[in-house]
């Protein structure tokens, strides 16, 4: 399970949160709100590692990320705003050197099935550079498809998607909570996953921040 | 482990291969830079083969500062970086990976050149083979403490200015024992002595040149 206590964190010299605590346990979902420019995004690369906030610690499993490192990392998927996605390698490539970082290589069968899931099918062997802004989000979130990680953070996954991908990735996210997955996200849309029994978590002024 | 570090080899090497006009700009600034000496000072032998050295190696280090900004600037610009700092692997393994490839596109096509640029300056064969030997040791020198250079100025603007500036400094001791390598070769004193030197200075930049990469590159990407 993921602890976070009394974050902070300070990018340039605003203050962006602080005093935030969080617990996700598995099988939950947290739906991170707030304006733009609120610190969603620092607040996910803060939870992942990528970001060392000001005061505060985050814990896995009770450990400190920071003494855990590449043992945390195997258990986390985060996927940025930036699609991690090669402009010069196809879909095919892009998501097996990716799952060859995850630490874990990929049967040919298996990426292909990733991508056809994801509706790329005929788009597997062109160049990445070729695809469309959602296709090349399509290709980042087959990722989650093969992934082993327990711990998905996801900032923004359902921008640039059309209607069907977005039911296909609410899918895929269910059945990962359904096994006993963790999902930390931020959208500003209302997709079903964001409602009802989730876990809600308000940045900004004036808000509480506190789960 | 090996398997990732491979990938990283692979990948980048790929992409290099996609990318030809990355591939060869650094080796086109190499041959210029070196033939144009010649041309300037005239065919007087006894004046080219003492200058040799010294222009082959300070062409090899200002065309090898080229393509260093470029090392880790495209990874940070579409979050693959990102995602290689998240990996279940040391960092400074996948540094290494970056780095070899770097070399393998940009440094070695400079070593196997050399020695043809070489005879230009009426160099013997002997010291043709120092030559080669002494830019095989000391290019990924270059490369290694390069890596650092770049990692800090990632995503700074005028970057590529700033890593020369940062970077040609460090790179001092390579230039002085590999020219003279070369210098010593010959005038028939034995190269042994620097070839060692360098040797020595690679081992020292293989084992820390990649941590202090690592933790640049997670400093930058904050």
């Amino acid at each position: 399970m993921l602890d976070a206590k009394d974050l902070e964190c300070i990018r340039g010299d605003r203050r962006l949160f602080h005093g935030l605590t969080l617990h996700l346990a598995p099988g939950e979902l947290l739906h991170v709100h707030g304006r733009n420019g609120s610190g969603k995004s620092t607040l996910l690369r803060a939870l992942c590692g990528l970001f060392t906030p000001t005061r505060g610690e985050v814990r896995w499993n009770g450990s400190p990320i920071t003494s855990l490192r590449e043992e945390f990392s195997r258990e986390v998927l985060y996927l940025g705003h930036k699609a991690a996605i090669k402009d010069d390698l196809s879909a095919l490539e892009n998501l097996r050197i990716a799952s060859t970082l995850d630490g874990h290589s990929l049967a040919e069968e298996q990426v292909w099935q990733a991508l056809e899931q994801m509706g790329l099918r005929g788009f597997e062997d062109l160049p990445s550079k070729h695809l469309s802004q959602g296709q090349k989000r399509r290709v980042a979130l087959a990722r989650l498809l093969v992934s082993r990680a327990r711990l998905w953070i996801l900032d923004e996954p359902f921008s640039a998607l059309d209607s069907a991908a977005v039911e296909a990735l609410q899918a895929v996210i269910g059945s990962h909570l359904a096994a006993g997955g963790m999902v930390i996200l931020t959208t500003h849309q209302e997709v079903a996953l964001t409602q009802g029994e989730v876990k809600q978590l308000r940045l900004g002024k004036g808000e509480k921040g506190y789960v | 482990m090996f398997e990732t570090f491979l990938a990283i080899v692979r990948r980048d090497l790929v992409l290099a291969v996609r990318h030809q006009s990355d591939l060869f700009s650094t080796l086109f600034f190499f041959v210029i830079v070196v033939s144009l000496f010649p041309l300037a000072i005239g065919p007087e032998l006894e004046t080219l083969r003492l200058i040799a050295p010294g222009v082959v190696w300070v062409a090899a280090l200002l065309a090898s500062m080229l393509a260093l900004e470029r090392m880790f600037a495209v990874d940070h610009a579409d979050g693959t970086l990102e995602q290689m700092l998240l990996t279940p692997y040391p960092l400074a393994l996948l540094v290494v990976g970056k780095v070899f490839a770097h070399w393998l596109v940009t440094g070695l096509p400079l070593v196997l050149m050399a020695p043809v640029l070489g005879l230009q300056y009426d160099l013997s064969l002997q010291a043709l083979g120092v030559l080669l030997l002494s830019l095989l040791l000391g290019t990924p020198v270059l490369s290694l403490i390069g890596a650092i250079g770049a990692a800090l100025t990632l995503g700074l603007r005028g970057g590529g200015v700033l890593v020369s500036l940062l970077v040609l400094p460090l790179t001092i001791p390579v230039l002085i024992f590999g020219a003279g390598a070369v210098e010593a070769s010959v005038s028939g004193l034995g190269a042994e002595g620097h070839l060692s030197m360098l040797s020595a200075i690679l081992v020292v930049s293989l084992f820390f040149a990649p941590l202090a990469t690592a933790l640049a590159l997670r400093i930058s990407s904050e």
